[in-house]
């Protein structure tokens, strides 16, 4: 059986928390929201929260993740570090560096790039004077670009927050960042 | 492998078993196939497509070209590897893998043995179509060992299913995604891993190079000869690979009953200490103190004259310690010259300080099962086993049984930082005994004399009892192994006796993790003082190496050993070797602790320069040839002794080769049994002194990784690795405050007389009433036994 088919916490050696370390971890808030999402899964596949810990980890700390919070995640879930180091580097919707109050992410993907996706970054390099990746002076927003994001069918698509939103001209994409705070 | 299915492979019908890729019986077919990510040892990742080849089944065609490290074959299937849509797959995955990879093979370590190269050579195209920038991939130093240049990975995670799979430890990932996708630890640090220079091996790329062996040799300027890892009872076989007169690097050669496809970094890289600057070229001798060259004739003169007045008429002053790492050639005939000249003070046992038992416990002790079955066992019980730094490759078969859910248990005075679930009993050396007493009593054993009242007095827990009970469960798949933490303990007798009866109560074989490369061939050749060659008992036997050092002799011949790394109590052998009229020492390498107390020195090869034979763990005689030249003067060590038995006109030293030395013993051999039953009764030896006294602290004085033998010590890069821990004093954090004492401070080791001085740091691993001290390494030769009471101070 492979390592990826099988629990990182068999078979590696993984320092298990001990429930003083444990208890050191995060807040109790997040640390019940965590262990919420453990529970969904055997006792073993602890791992399999990666990822919704991340969101709740990122959302408590201003939208970016730093190193300790994914060693620390890494600890929790009793998971050798570059294991989370991999699932956090992979998805885009986890940034790894501070980010700005919100996160502008404009599809780069096919669909979209017919569309019109790259009048959209161009708009945003040239208004708000901020290439892929960062954030506007003010700390309003941080431009990303992503790929497909699956709303092909309504390109071009643009990722603000949680919310889709779709055939989006440079004109309604100033709309939408007027809107925000 | 019973209903096999048959096959048809490029035209070729091959039996095969269900559920085998295609890819494993093409290979036992002798049918090449391309590949990158497989590997017979690794789980299958089946990502970088270089595999693939066409298929049908049924007479329908697979529509797509199939992976064959990841597609199962099934009745009937007929696999084509050449076709023309094959080769065009190929080619198209050929031409992706070269996009991004740089084109800097004339600079690259791997030029010339590449998986890569040959591949693109066999399958590629010859020119490239892509004009645009390729991708740049920052380095991360991953320590002394192994060198990177990220910027040529061809991400087939071979070295991260390593560390995953193999080593137990997950350093190596995959981060980032896409084009930003890099293979590293993504925070820098060095691996730290006592297997890890595997991963060398296995990147098909330049990505992973070997650091100490980079830019000093080309592929095709080596040649390549057999070897036998001279450092652990494994046996490692080895390819060494040469230029001129040089070894310049050492790589695993498959032997699935040994080390399967790997070695240890220990075997990997130690040949650096064959070319220190502190080699032995020529024999010494020390006149006013001083020490001279001298000519071999004169200095074998000076040698056999020391030595026959040493032993005098009856042959009982002299006294010969020789290394366990020593051929089989040499400590067969070292004992020879020995006995010859009277005396049976012959031992290779260098850290036992309780010979109590010599006489009582097992005359040629041995693993007690092949080394192949390690992995199959379903318990094990290791007792006083520092497992991953004495039996590194060991360690990875019982971690493999351990994944198939065998419960292993130790018994240690001092926790492990072990890559597989297991129990562990940590406590003080006389803890280790009540430990194995609970677990005994858990059994129901009473014993007899001494362990009657150690099992009397023990509690058995609910681990004991689990322990108990999962050695009972596996029957005659369980054993209980003792390493070289047991040996070194003052109640080694006593711990036997315990691994008896709990052995007996579960029918659980009992085995010996023997130290140095050739423990188990040193009791054959009848190197030690119980026994003569085949294992036939000495009526009344010599003295052992702590008795002859205990009991000062008139002379004494040591052999392949520095005094103060590698015996048990550096001060007393400093003490018992100083005040002895004369002492030959046969070294490959110039020493402080020998010349101190040395009247010759008589260079001979080391590891590769000489022929001999080591035996195994499991009783294996591997035999390996001189590959390399002895520097200077040095000569293989077989005829050294060869020319002192001449000298002191004893007989039976007229062997041509070493072959003929190694038949003369077989034949003594011929009715030996390796056998780990007791020969007495062990369970009545009273307690050490040690353990009657209650020591408050106890000294556990492991001995690193790379500290086991004059060899590896002088290996660089090794001792440049993380693993190689220096000397240094160790408490628990607790014991630390009780003594007054806090980190960073320096301390005072006062042991028998003997003192020593270090600065203090903190060890969570270890049980209370107990300080960590190694042995073996620069700073501890002025101190005593490895495990024996110690008294600290502020210094
Ligand atoms: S470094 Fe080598 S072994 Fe590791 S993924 Fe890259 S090419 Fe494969
Ligand atoms: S290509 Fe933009 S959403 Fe799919
Ligand atoms: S070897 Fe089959 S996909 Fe890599």
């Amino acid at each position: 059986m492979g390592f990826r088919t099988a629990p990182m916490s068999q078979g590696l050696s993984v320092a298990a928390p001990t429930a003083v370390e444990r208890d050191a971890l995060f807040t109790p808030e997040i640390r019940a929201q965590i262990d919420a999402w453990c529970a969904k899964y055997p006792a073993e596949w602890r791992q399999s929260a990666t990822i919704p810990a991340l969101h709740i980890l990122q959302d408590a700390n201003g939208g970016w993740l730093a190193q300790q919070q994914l060693d620390d995640l890494a600890l929790y879930l009793g998971m050798p570090p570059i294991a989370v180091y991999e699932v956090a580097s992979f998805y885009s919707m986890f940034d790894l560096a501070p980010v700005g109050r919100h996160k502008v992410c404009v599809c780069n993907s096919v669909s979209c790039l017919l569309g019109g996706s790259e009048g959209l970054i161009h708009h945003l390099e040239h208004k708000y004077g901020v290439g892929p990746g960062e954030t506007t002076p003010d700390g309003k927003f941080t431009f990303k670009e992503v790929e497909c994001l699956g709303a092909c069918k309504d390109a071009p698509a643009v990722l603000i927050g949680r919310t889709y939103h779709e055939k989006v001209s440079p004109e309604a994409l100033d709309k939408l960042i007027d809107g925000l705070e | 492998m019973t209903d096999k299915i048959t096959i048809e492979i490029d035209g070729r019908t091959c039996e095969a078993a269900p559920g085998e890729m295609i890819i494993a019986v093409a290979d036992r077919e002798g049918i090449v196939i391309p590949r990158f990510c497989y590997h017979e040892k690794l789980s299958i990742a089946a990502n970088c497509r270089m595999c693939l080849v066409e298929a049908e089944q049924g007479g329908r065609p697979f529509p797509k070209p199939v992976p064959a490290c990841a597609t199962p074959i099934a009745p009937g299937m007929k696999i084509q590897t050449r076709s023309k849509l094959a080769l065009e797959a190929q080619r198209g995955t050929m031409e992706f893998l070269l996009i991004n990879h740089p084109l800097d093979c004339p600079i690259c370590d791997q030029g010339g043995e590449c998986e890569l190269q040959d591949v693109a050579m066999g399958y590629g195209g010859d020119f490239s179509r892509y004009s645009e920038g390729k991708r740049v991939v920052q380095d991360e130093d991953l320590g002394p060992l192994i060198a990177t240049d990220m910027t040529r990975c061809i991400h087939c995670t071979r070295c991260v299913r390593f560390g995953a799979e193999i080593a137990g430890v997950r350093e190596m990932g995959a981060t980032g995604r896409g084009e930003n996708m890099r293979i590293g630890t993504f925070v820098a640090h060095t691996v730290a891993h006592e297997l890890a220079g595997n991963i060398i091996d296995l990147c098909p790329v330049g990505a992973l190079t070997s650091k100490p062996y980079r830019f000093t040799a080309r592929a095709w300027e080596l040649t390549q000869a057999e070897g036998i890892a001279p450092h652990d009872c494994l046996g490692s076989n080895l390819h060494l690979h040469l230029r001129g007169n040089r070894v310049m690097r050492v790589h695993p050669r498959d032997n699935e009953a040994v080390n399967e496809t790997w070695i240890s970094d220990r075997d990997r890289f130690s040949y650096q200490g064959l070319a220190s600057a502190d080699r032995l070229l020529k024999p010494l001798v020390k006149r006013d103190g001083a020490w001279h060259e001298t000519s071999w004739q004169d200095a074998l003169n000076r040698a056999a004259e020391g030595l026959k007045a040493a032993a005098g008429p009856h042959g009982t002053g002299l006294g010969c310690l020789i290394s366990p790492s020593a051929t089989l050639e040499e400590l067969y005939l070292a004992q020879k010259l020995v006995r010859g000249l009277g005396s049976d003070h012959i031992d290779h046992r260098l850290r036992r300080q309780d010979d109590r038992a010599d006489t009582l416990g097992p005359t040629l002790p041995w693993l007690g099962l092949p080394i192949a079955e390690v992995e199959r066992l379903a318990a094990v019980l290791l007792i006083g086993c520092d497992l991953r730094a004495e039996q590194p490759l060991l360690a990875h078969r019982i971690r493999k049984a351990a994944g198939e859910g065998a419960g292993v248990a130790l018994v240690n005075p001092i926790a492990l930082d072990l890559t597989f679930a297991a129990t562990q009993f940590v406590a003080s050396p006389a803890g280790m005994l009540a430990e194995l007493a609970g677990i005994a009593k858990a059994l129901n054993q009473q014993g007899t004399g001494t362990v009657k009242g150690l099992i009397a007095a023990a509690t058995a827990t609910d681990a004991h009892k689990a322990a108990a009970a999962r050695l009972t469960e596996a029957g005659q798949g369980a054993a209980v192994l003792l390493g070289a933490l047991a040996e070194a303990h003052p109640d080694f007798g006593l711990l036997q006796a315990l691994a008896q009866v709990i052995a007996g109560a579960t029918q659980a074989k009992v085995g010996y993790l023997v130290a140095g490369a050739n423990g188990v061939g040193a009791g054959l050749a009848g190197a030690q003082p119980q026994s003569l060659p085949g294992g036939v008992p000495v009526p009344v036997p010599g003295l052992s190496a702590a008795a002859m050092l205990a009991h000062p002799r008139k002379g004494y011949l040591l052999w392949g050993l520095e005094p103060g790394l590698d015996l048990g109590n550096p001060a007393q052998a400093a003490a018992a070797l100083g005040q002895a009229e004369s002492v030959v020492a046969c070294t490959a390498f110039r020493s402080p602790s020998l010349e101190a107390v040395a009247d010759v020195l008589l260079p001979i090869a080391a590891f590769a320069e000489t022929s001999g034979t080591f035996v195994n763990a499991e009783g294996a005689w591997q035999g390996f040839r001189g590959v390399v030249a002895p520097p200077g003067e040095a000569r293989p060590g077989w005829k050294v002794l060869r020319v002192l038995g001449n000298l002191l006109g004893l007989a039976g030293f007229d062997q041509d080769d070493s072959a003929q030395v190694r038949e003369e013993l077989r034949a003594l051999c011929a009715e030996a049994k390796l056998d780990n039953a007791p020969r007495g009764d062990l369970q009545d030896l009273p307690l050490s002194s040690q353990q009657a006294a209650k020591p408050r602290t106890w000294r556990v004085g492991t001995l690193p990784i790379y500290a086991v033998d004059p060899l590896v010590r002088r290996a660089q890069a090794l001792q440049a690795s993380p693993l190689a821990l220096p000397f240094g004093v160790w408490l628990s954090p607790a014991d630390a405050a009780d003594l007054g004492l806090t980190v960073g401070d320096p301390v005072e080791v006062r042991q028998d007389g003997a003192s020593a001085q270090a600065v203090l740091a903190l060890d969570p691993r270890l049980p209370s009433g107990c300080v960590r001290i190694p042995a073996g390494v620069v700073g501890s030769e002025s101190l005593g036994a490895q495990i024996a009471a110690v008294t600290l101070s502020k210094a």
